[in-house]
């Protein structure tokens, strides 16, 4: 597939964007300004990029708590971002979710879930939706491959199957499962393996260029939108950082590892094929991170500034209304 | 137990008329019904669960559905409660209203985090950006050889949870009524019906009756004691109250049926009118629902109590299978009736 300079400048941007949106989070979780965990998905913005780069407007993201990107890539506004990282008032859901559940229906983001594979029944769910009230939309369903030794995922793997749901379940392959190495806790060497069982069928892309990432999407979307039934992306990735922000990610990766990776960091590859594309790039690129940085900088500022949630909302919203 | 004579009583409070033609009908016909007139109604709604389809249901409660409203509106599911759950809550999410079934209450122990982390939650966490409008229809309690995985009730554990309301209706009328007022919820809901009580008859309206989620129904006044129950209790508690009016001794009824929220003042008035109260359920004693109600009334009713708030429940133990223990285990007329003459002491 043909990509334009244009077009790879706009993925760069996106990543970029993510990349630094995930860099002030964790120096605002160090300076205390952000409480609790956060899980912070640098390495993995090809990704969170290239899937949705293969969606249109209408189709529905349901992601984790590693989703700040996939938020992020749906075009999500990085102000109310921060501001809901931060719990104030102004943040995507009032302040009531934080970093695990940053929701933004409007952008085709469905609520994050901070339980491992809680969102693949629930993505089936959203499928069978679409399809009965006859609408085009398809899911994307993303989750790591830890979430593959949960029965859950497997019980919806079956259900997308048999029902032939539109569904694109993304397993982003980080290596590990928090802090366990991920082949330890599976028998062979294929998550897709098992997903094929179901009846599914299965691409492997690697999830460190943008391009691949995205084109593989493109296929998965245009079968499951012609109601071919769902299908199963295995993107080989790597967590650059540690599982949370407490964990600096060394304990059990050594630094060959690492080294390895960030030799291959999505960010530096897409930056070496616009170079070899178009000889000025280098100087465009900088422009374009110096655009990027000052925009967070502005919308982290903004977000630092808004009020607190007053008391009087805590209680709204845990029912609809009292029934009449 | 005589289930029949709740119906003369039961259903007040309602939003119906009283001069109205009734027909009889059993509890599970009447969700059966309910489920039938609310799919005519709105074709958002679908079902899912285990032999819910062409074979009508273990219970037989969805008799005939599946041939009225087809196959894409009662979808049968493999035996996988996590995930038809998880999808009715992402269906809930995008515009349908499912009705799921899982066939008794003890199987929702594999499915917990669906319903406790996602119905209830994803309302909440997301600043009200979705709505979850859900009903987990589901049957509890124990009958003679049921044993320790077919016979709980978890109606405390689901009340537990903000986010979540909980129905357990004990009569056909109710069982239709709180049935439809729970479809149209926009919140999920644990609908609670109760194996022994499908079976029962009862006279349910044949014109349109919704009977609001939230409100606890006094099913017979009396003055010297209020007795708090609901569900497949309310037969035991009704014929303790006769004999106890044998003895002299005026008992007031409520059946709590909407168990959270709470129908608070409901239940404070009539212990402002007795100043006496035993409550009596099928489930443990202890963190039960008994407990939550008896904490209220301490804390806002506490002048007009004239005695401890006493309880009669299942004891703590996992139910026993031998039929010879189930006198023991379970709440029985007898016990009631000593509990309050213990009470009036």
């Amino acid at each position: 597939m043909q990509w334009s300079v244009e077009k790879l400048l706009k993925l760069y941007r996106l990543m970029f964007l993510i990349r630094t949106f995930e860099e002030r989070c964790l120096r605002l979780s160090y300076q205390g300004q952000i409480a609790g965990s956060i899980h912070l998905c640098v390495g993995q913005e090809a990704v969170a990029v290239g899937a949705a780069e293969a969606l249109q407007e209408e189709d529905l993201t349901v992601t984790t708590y590693r989703g700040h990107g996939h938020v992020l890539a749906r075009g999500v506004d990085p102000y109310r971002a921060f501001a809901e990282m931060l719990g104030r008032r102004s943040g995507l859901c009032g302040g009531k979710g934080g970093s695990m559940h940053l929701t933004a229906v409007a952008q085709g983001v469905l609520p994050p879930n901070s339980i491992v594979a809680a969102g693949l029944p629930i993505a089936t769910g959203v499928a069978l939706a679409q399809r009965y009230l006859r609408r085009t939309s398809v899911v994307l369903c993303t989750f790591g491959e830890g979430a593959l030794n949960q029965g859950a995922a497997h019980e919806a793997l079956n259900l997308a199957a048999i029902w032939d749901l539109p569904v694109i379940f993304l397993c982003e392959n980080n290596g590990y499962a928090e802090m366990t190495p991920a082949y330890s806790m599976i028998k062979g060497e294929s998550f897709a393996a098992r997903v094929r069982a179901y009846g599914i069928a299965t691409y492997e892309v690697d999830g460190m260029d943008v391009c691949a990432v995205a084109e593989g999407t493109m296929q998965a979307v245009e079968q499951a939108r012609a109601g071919q039934g769902p299908i199963f992306i295995e993107a080989r990735t790597y967590r650059f950082l540690g599982h949370y922000q407490a964990d600096p990610g060394t304990a059990y990766r050594s630094a060959e590892e690492v080294q390895r990776w960030r030799a291959r960091d999505p960010l530096k590859l897409l930056r070496a094929r616009l170079c070899e594309q178009q000889v000025d790039t280098e100087r465009m690129l900088t422009a374009l991170e110096e655009e990027v940085k000052a925009y967070l900088e502005e919308c982290e500022r903004r977000a630092l500034a808004d009020p607190w949630p007053e008391a009087e909302v805590l209680t709204e919203g845990v029912y609809a209304s009292i029934q009449a | 137990m005589h289930p029949s004579r709740l119906n003369e009583t039961a259903g007040q409070g309602s939003t119906a008329a009283s001069s109205q033609e009734m027909r009889e009908l059993s509890y599970a016909q009447a969700i059966n019904v309910a489920l039938a007139e609310e799919m005519e109604r709105d074709e958002r709604i679908i079902l899912l669960g285990e032999d819910i389809g062409a074979y009508g249901g273990v219970f037989r409660v969805t008799q005939g559905l599946q041939e009225r409203f087809g196959t894409h509106r009662v979808l049968d599911t493999p035996i996988s409660e996590a995930g038809f759950l998880g999808c009715a809550v992402g269906a809930a999410m995008c515009g349908l209203r499912p009705v799921v079934e899982i066939m008794y209450v003890d199987f929702t122990g594999v499915a917990m985090d669906q319903i406790i982390n996602q119905a209830a939650k994803l309302a909440y966490v997301s600043g009200g950006q979705v709505r979850v409008p859900l009903v987990i229809r589901t049957q509890q309690g124990a009958r003679p050889g049921a044993a320790a995985q077919h016979a709980q009730c978890f109606e405390a554990i689901f009340a537990h949870i903000p986010g979540l309301r909980v129905v357990t209706p004990a009569t056909p009328r109710d069982a239709r009524g709180l049935l439809k007022a729970a479809i149209r919820c926009d919140d999920p809901v644990v609908f609670l019906e109760h194996k022994l009580l499908y079976s029962t008859t009862g006279l349910v309206p044949l014109a349109e009756e919704v009977i609001p989620l939230g409100r606890a129904s006094l099913v017979r006044s009396g003055k010297d004691v209020s007795l708090f129950s609901y569900a497949a209790m309310l037969p035991v508690v009704m014929e303790a109250a006769d004999r106890l009016a044998e003895m002299g001794v005026s008992a007031e009824v409520v059946d709590v049926r909407s168990l959270a929220p709470l129908d608070e003042e409901t239940l404070l008035s009539s212990i402002r009118r007795t100043n006496r109260a035993l409550i009596v359920h099928e489930a443990w004693r202890r963190g039960g629902l008994g407990a939550e109600i008896a904490a209220l009334l301490q804390e806002r009713a506490f002048d007009y109590l004239d005695a401890p708030v006493a309880r009669v429940a299942a004891c703590d133990v996992p139910k026993p299978f031998s039929p010879a223990f189930d006198a023991f285990y379970l709440p029985t007329v007898e016990k009631v009736v000593q509990a309050v003459l213990t009470l009036l002491r």
